[in-house]
């Protein structure tokens, strides 16, 4: 993507029909440190890159609890994910106030969509330049979606946003299958796996990556590091090949088809981003 | 004249005061209980004028979207704009159209909002209300009144009938009351209100909801008994100028 004479603000459309502006919002999602999602029918593990500016300094929250059955994981301007983790925060107690019930995930999904367009419809706002995996445990069953900056949202079985996610896609699309049935322990062992995909030989230790589930009779909470060095001890995955009992389809990946209805997010930069 | 116009806009929040004062038409009671299967609710189809009969064919009991019922006492007028309002809700809820409903308990604490909120305001809505359904296989009964006291519980009734209907609840509610049993049993509240509360009328209407969905019976008279031996001669104990 280059500069062009219709990039200048959202209101201006470019011959092509595409809003460059969101676009570009998209492209801030994909320079952010990675965040991925996998689900089952009874929990929701979100996982996420931990990039600190410095050695000095500590690294930035990108995993939020939003209300005991949902949280969020973003990628991209982290200021832009704090104030929607708020909004949707909100929302979530008024529901809960008026209905003394959890507001279903679907419902909450579809308001933070709603506020996403309309800063892609006024020439005074810009669009938030954060991308949202959302999950969340309602009546009818676990969800995971992924909210973007142009206001479309979607349901995945798994999926992975931020900067070298595809390495977490390809690994995700190998393994979705079987998500649904995974039992909690094993999805946590999936999210790691991912991570470490993003990591690109890098090793993976807990400072590194954050995570958290949710789950039927689990609200949502964020592992603590001992845990999560623990689990990453006991998988012996730490910067090593994955498990024999993984085996199957493993390596040369590479099959471009098999993208499955749910695992969406095609090649990035081909067609207009909205399309996806 | 100008000190009285100051006392009542002391309370009033705008010039032209729109609080109830008073009920105007009003139901008496609504009794509802849990049984086996779901809920089951009965209500007179009477609205009172004050002391007079006016209305006979009042319906106070009503559905709420796919999983609830509600009853009313109280202000008609009132319970027909609680109506209005639990419409819309139920309209916007049916317009995510994405599978999610308001089920009783919902619909339960929305009403409990509604009513509080008013009374906060000086200017309630004049009723008594129960609430029940059944959703997800879960059974759900509930009371609200005027100023907002909200609860849940087996059986619940408004108005007369927590004086003279709940007593006999509470001996005789069992859980896994059958339908038959259970309109029995509501039959047997109903009678005892009518003998007693004034402003019943002998015109009632039983309401069921199950997980299936909901029915409202055909109005009905129950059978009464006048024939007690105290009645023929009333006043052979203290004969009195009339």
């Amino acid at each position: 993507m280059f500069r062009n004479q219709y990039d200048t603000d959202v209101t201006t459309w470019s011959p092509a029909g595409r809003l460059f502006q969101v676009e570009y919002a998209m492209e801030a999602v994909k320079q952010g440190s990675a965040a991925i999602g996998l689900r089952s029918k009874t929990h929701v593990v979100l996982a996420c890159v931990n990039k600190a500016n410095s050695e000095l300094s500590s690294h930035q929250r990108k995993i939020f609890k939003v209300d005991d059955h949902i949280g969020v994981a973003i990628a991209g301007l982290t200021a832009d994910g704090r104030v929607l983790s708020r909004y949707m925060r909100s929302e979530c107690i008024n529901y809960g106030y008026t209905y003394e019930s959890p507001l279903p995930v679907g419902r909450l999904v579809v308001q933070l969509a709603d506020k996403a367009q309309v800063c892609t419809q006024r020439s005074w706002k810009r669009p938030y330049g954060v991308g949202l995996l959302v999950a969340g445990l309602d009546e009818s069953g676990a969800h995971l979606y992924y909210n973007c900056p142009s206001g479309n949202y979607f349901e995945y079985q798994a999926f992975a946003i931020g900067s070298r996610s595809q390495a977490a896609k390809t690994y995700l699309e190998r393994k979705f299958e079987k998500f649904p049935e995974s039992s909690r322990d094993d999805l946590v062992k999936d999210a790691l796996f991912a991570i470490r995909e993003t990591l690109q030989g890098e090793k993976l230790t807990s400072s590194v990556c954050t995570i958290a589930v949710v789950g039927v009779g689990e609200a949502f909470n964020i592992l603590d590091q001992e845990t999560v060095q623990a689990l990453i001890n006991e998988f012996e995955i730490s910067g090593e090949e994955a498990p024999t009992n993984e085996s199957a389809a493993e390596q040369a990946g590479g099959d471009a088809d098999s993208a499955p209805d749910q695992s969406g997010a095609a090649a990035e930069g081909e067609a207009a981003p909205m399309d996806i | 004249m100008v000190s009285s116009q100051n006392e009542s806009s002391l309370l009033s929040s705008e010039g032209d005061s729109q609080r109830t004062q008073y009920p105007y038409v009003t139901g008496t009671s609504v009794i509802g209980i849990k049984y086996k299967d779901g809920i089951l609710m009965a209500a007179d189809m009477g609205g009172s004028y004050g002391s007079t009969i006016r209305y006979k064919s009042v319906e106070r009991l009503k559905q709420v979207g796919k999983h609830s019922l509600i009853g009313a006492s109280g202000e008609i007028s009132d319970f027909q704009e609680i109506l209005r309002y639990l419409d819309e809700l139920i309209l916007h809820d049916n317009m995510w159209d994405d599978g999610n409903s308001l089920g009783p308990k919902e619909v339960h604490n929305y009403l409990t909002r509604v009513m509080y909120n008013r009374r906060n305001k000086f200017d309630p809505l004049w009723n008594s209300l129960i609430l029940g359904g059944v959703k997800n296989g879960k059974k759900y009964l509930g009371s609200v009144s005027m100023i907002g006291v909200h609860f849940e519980d087996d059986h619940v009734a408004t108005g007369f009938g927590n004086h003279l209907a709940l007593p006999i609840l509470r001996e005789e509610w069992r859980e896994d009351l059958t339908f038959e049993e259970g309109v029995k049993l509501l039959e047997k509240c109903m009678r005892n209100l009518l003998y007693r509360d004034r402003s019943a009328v002998n015109k009632l209407q039983i309401a069921k909801i199950t997980e299936e969905g909901l029915t409202i019976s055909q109005p009905y008279s129950l059978k009464t008994f006048w024939n007690f031996a105290a009645f023929q001669n009333p006043t052979v104990g203290a004969e009195g100028s009339w």
